[in-house]
């Protein structure tokens, strides 16, 4: 089974592939300024964005370890209600918040991850729902701390070099545009490397990869841990972009609709977390009139795409031939 | 026929129960370096069993494993992989959704020695290390003349190649000693043949041996000890002329019409 | 005082144990957790409400004629989602994701048809209450909890003592020899989840009729609930799942009245973790052995 390498590509050689990029940059610099899009439709470019990096790291737990998940949501939360407390009670800038929110959430990852590591299969996806509503439940509870059903008002938006971001100015979409970009690189070198591979095997066959010589446990929490703190990054950007958080923002919904991105697109493929998140995010808009039957799809895209191509659109395995690093001889293959 | 008198791996007294059944009873082995030891049996005489007391999937009830010199049993699977023993599945447990050179670079997981830091900053030890692991996967898949399924998936290859793909993340570990869990079997005379010349191969490269197998062939030709097992409990060993002809083993496991292919066998050898 | 709680918790037990039920025979014969069996729960409470608010039937023959539509539903969602992911052989987490999709489509139909808002139910036995000592017991109360029992009685003797019940139990232990011997494997699946979704009505209907109120997401933390009973009593086992029931219905009740309402939800939540942390087999379930 020969794979063809030979430059069937256009942006095949690397200066066009440069070119290529600095292109895409610039238009991307350039779309919210140029009047071509309105206000709205930079906003929905801004939650595609936002779903792709949710859905990444969904994928990581889920497309490449396998650990079926549908409590995401509740890290979203936790990170959220870490950068909006910390403004809230503290004062202090975006991107500190942010990153406490990350750390945050990574350390609840970990707490999840801890005593559900020995679970199989559906009861480790029962878990991680049960997580979920526990999360909203204590932020519905603890009023004192969280607002309750009250939840966080009138959230600051973020602000750099003293420019406040806006949808106005483009600013909510570069940030979530740089974030989205700085997750991707993440995730590809995560998967790329020995921890992908690690997380991948304990995908396809755990006990073979702990005979093998991973240690299965810790690589699960591991990604738990990696996961949940993208998925708060994420969290605390969205506080602060809708400037509003109570206990039902981060809540099952959001949970389906992560998960249903990530089962579309693809598991385990990253171009495909993009794919998904742009068809999901943006045919409601499209559909707006169809807006009642939203759930009702989601759901139906669960069912058929597991009827028909579990895999996801771009899931599965891939035709492109592996990419070794630069140098090693591959004997012709 | 030398004998080799180093022993890497020194089996005494082991047993396990599981429940009230003796699963396996006071067996003893050893295997010297450089030897191609067979463990044959019945079906459900207990050898898997013993391999996987051997690779840390189950604890002992009883009884000493020596690997090199040292206690193993009870330690995790992965410090046996680490300390040099790896193993193939009677089931072939590739990862499928994993590339062949994936899953070869997956055996070296244990001896990858870059951390989280330097595989998100692509730190220099990163990329020397990667490229070393990279290019030693793509070679060890050729000295198996896999190299040509390198960017498949292990459920597009003929059974044989998968077999030979697992044999090949065995020694991506770096093992000194593999246990392979019947390797021949699904395999026609042919492969079977191939598969005796590699395994003798193997030997030349500094593998030691310890093979479960069906293949009556097989073993005979290629064992330079063989140690049978029956309901949990070894009733034979020695070299494969002695066994062929040990009238326990035959009544157990060789069977009556077995008895005369194997003493031809013997003589031809 | 306590023992206003136990009974009160012993009337939301059982209820909770006659929803579990349903998990734990889908679980039984598939090694599936249904989790569209919350939502069906909903569904059933909806169907019943419809048939007495839009005709002279009466609470009884509604909860008749919800029996057999959710019965069949969930006979539907088996046939049409299910039973083709078995013939692929698929992965299980495949089905798993299935019923939650299925879990999704049922509840948010209802939110189309029936409106998002809480709708009117009427009382189910409603004859007035009495004391016994210092417990206030209300008429609905036993009537909930006679039809409850009278119900997992009858779902035990089918299981047990029936032909059908005797084929479900073979499929459980061996699904594979069982098809050998001559049993048609998905008919026992399908009357299985027939069983699951007519229990579910009935519960879903008793529930609606205690607290006079039915809305479309009813299911979720009732389905969530009833997971948990199922789970503490090993999932899978007819006996675990009522035992549990029983059991989160008084956790509940107690926690209700010693801590507060807002937390009486997450007692179900705190018995799931701990059992999945500590036992995951559950109380009365045996452990499995991976074989190498």
């Amino acid at each position: 089974m020969k794979h063809n390498n030979a430059k069937k590509n256009l942006l095949d050689t690397k200066p066009k592939k440069i070119a290529a990029l600095v292109v895409m940059v610039a238009l991307v610099l350039y779309l919210p300024k140029s009047g071509l899009l309105s206000p709205y439709l930079v906003r929905i470019l801004t939650m595609i964005s936002l779903y792709s990096m949710l859905s990444l790291s969904l994928n990581l737990l889920t497309g490449f370890t396998g650990l079926v998940s549908i409590g995401h949501a509740g890290f979203c939360a936790v990170g959220g209600y870490t950068s909006a407390l910390m403004w809230q009670y503290l004062g202090l800038p975006w991107l500190v918040t942010a990153i406490c929110g990350m750390i945050m959430a990574g350390v609840v990852g970990l707490m999840l991850a801890a005593p559900t590591s020995r679970l199989s299969g559906s009861y480790l996806t029962i878990a991680t729902l049960g997580f979920g509503e526990i999360v909203k439940m204590i932020a519905l509870n603890w009023q004192s701390f969280t607002g309750g059903p009250l939840g966080v008002n009138h959230i600051e938006r973020p602000e750099f070099f003293g420019i406040t971001l806006t949808t106005f100015n483009g600013g909510f979409f570069y940030l979530s545009i740089i974030l989205t970009a700085l997750v991707t690189l993440f995730v590809y070198r995560i998967v790329n490397s020995k921890m992908g591979r690690a997380f991948m095997a304990i995908r396809d066959d755990s006990l073979a990869a702990t005979m093998m010589g991973v240690d299965v446990t810790a690589y699960k929490m591991k990604s738990f841990v990696i996961s949940a703190a993208i998925a708060g990054l994420g969290g605390a950007f969205y506080v602060h972009f809708v400037r509003f958080l109570d206990p039902n923002t981060f809540n099952f919904d959001i949970s389906i609709i992560i998960i249903s991105i990530v089962i579309l697109g693809g598991t385990g493929s990253i171009p495909g977390s993009f794919l998904g998140a742009a068809l999901l995010i943006s045919f409601p808009e499209i559909l707006r009139f169809a807006s009642e039957y939203r759930f009702i799809i989601y759901g139906l895209i669960l069912v058929l795409m597991m009827r028909f191509k579990p895999e996801g659109i771009l899931g599965g395995h891939s035709h492109r031939p592996f990419r070794l690093m630069k140098g090693v001889e591959s004997y012709g293959n | 026929m030398e004998t080799k008198q180093d022993p890497i791996l020194e089996v005494k007294n082991l047993s396990i129960q599981f429940g009230g059944l003796k699963a396996v009873d006071d067996v003893n082995f050893k295997v010297n370096r450089g030897e191609i030891v067979s463990i044959i049996g019945p079906n459900g005489a207990g050898k898997t069993t013993v391999f996987n007391m051997l690779t840390g999937v189950y604890q002992p009830t009883n009884g000493q494993i020596f690997f090199k010199g040292e206690e193993i049993q009870g330690k995790t699977p992965q410090n046996i992989v680490k300390a040099g023993m790896a193993r193939t599945f009677q089931n072939i447990r590739l990862f499928c959704d994993m590339r062949v050179i994936q899953n070869v670079l997956l055996g070296m997981h244990t001896n990858t020695d870059y951390n989280f830091f330097d595989l998100v900053f692509h730190t220099p030890k990163y990329r020397k290390l990667e490229r070393e692991k990279q290019q030693k996967a793509v070679d060890i898949l050729k000295f198996l003349d896999l190299d040509r399924y390198l960017h498949d998936y292990p459920t597009n290859l003929p059974y044989g190649d998968q077999r030979k793909v697992e044999i090949a993340r065995a020694i991506a570990t770096d093992a000194q000693l593999l246990l392979l869990d019947e390797p021949a079997a699904g395999m026609n005379p042919e492969e079977s043949e191939e598969l005796l010349s590699f395994i003798r191969s193997l030997v030349t490269k500094g593998f030691t041996i310890v093979l479960i197998e069906h293949d009556m062939n097989l073993v005979m030709n290629i064992s330079d000890r063989i140690y049978v097992i029956d309901h949990g409990r070894k009733i034979a060993e020695g070299l494969p002329q002695e066994i062929a002809t040990n009238k326990d083993v035959i009544v157990a496991y060789l069977g009556e019409e077995e008895e005369e292919d194997q003493l031809e066998e013997v003589e031809h050898a | 005082m306590i023992l206003q709680q136990v009974f009160d918790g012993l009337t939301l037990g059982i209820v909770y144990a006659l929803i579990a039920v349903g998990y734990s025979l889908v679980f039984g014969v598939l090694r599936l957790v249904n989790f569209a069996h919350g939502a069906t729960y909903a569904f059933g409470a909806h169907i019943a409400m419809v048939v007495v608010v839009s005709t002279n039937f009466g609470l009884f023959w509604a909860i008749i004629i919800s029996v057999i539509m959710t019965g069949l539903m969930t006979m539907f969602m088996d046939r049409i989602a299910l039973r083709p992911l078995r013939a692929k052989k698929s992965k299980g987490i495949s089905a798993l994701i299935t019923t939650i999709g299925c879990s999704y489509i049922i509840q948010n139909a209802l939110m189309i048809v029936f409106g998002s808002r809480s709708k009117w139910f009427p009382k189910i036995f409603d004859y007035g209450n009495f004391q016994i000592g210092n417990v206030l017991v209300k008429s609905t109360q036993v009537g909930i909890i006679t039809v409850s029992v009278v119900l997992l009685l009858l779902l035990t003797f089918i299981v047990q003592k029936t032909k059908i019940g005797l084929a479900m139990r073979a499929v459980q232990q061996n699904a594979k020899a069982a098809s050998l011997m001559g049993i048609d494997v998905n008919r026992v699946i399908s009357f299985t989840f027939f069983l699951g979704g007519a229990s579910a009505a009935v519960a879903g209907s008793l529930i609606s009729g205690y607290y006079q109120i039915v809305n479309p997401q009813m299911g979720f933390i009732a389905g969530l609930k009833a997971f948990s009973a199922a789970v503490l009593g090993g999932i899978g086992i007819l006996h675990g799942a009522v035992f549990g029931g029983l059991v989160v219905g008084l956790a509940e009740s107690f926690a209700a009245f010693y801590i507060g309402g807002g937390y009486r939800d997450a007692v179900a939540f705190i018995i799931l973790i701990v059992v999945l942390i500590f036992r995951p087999n559950g109380l009365f379930g045996k452990k499995v052995i991976e074989k190498v």
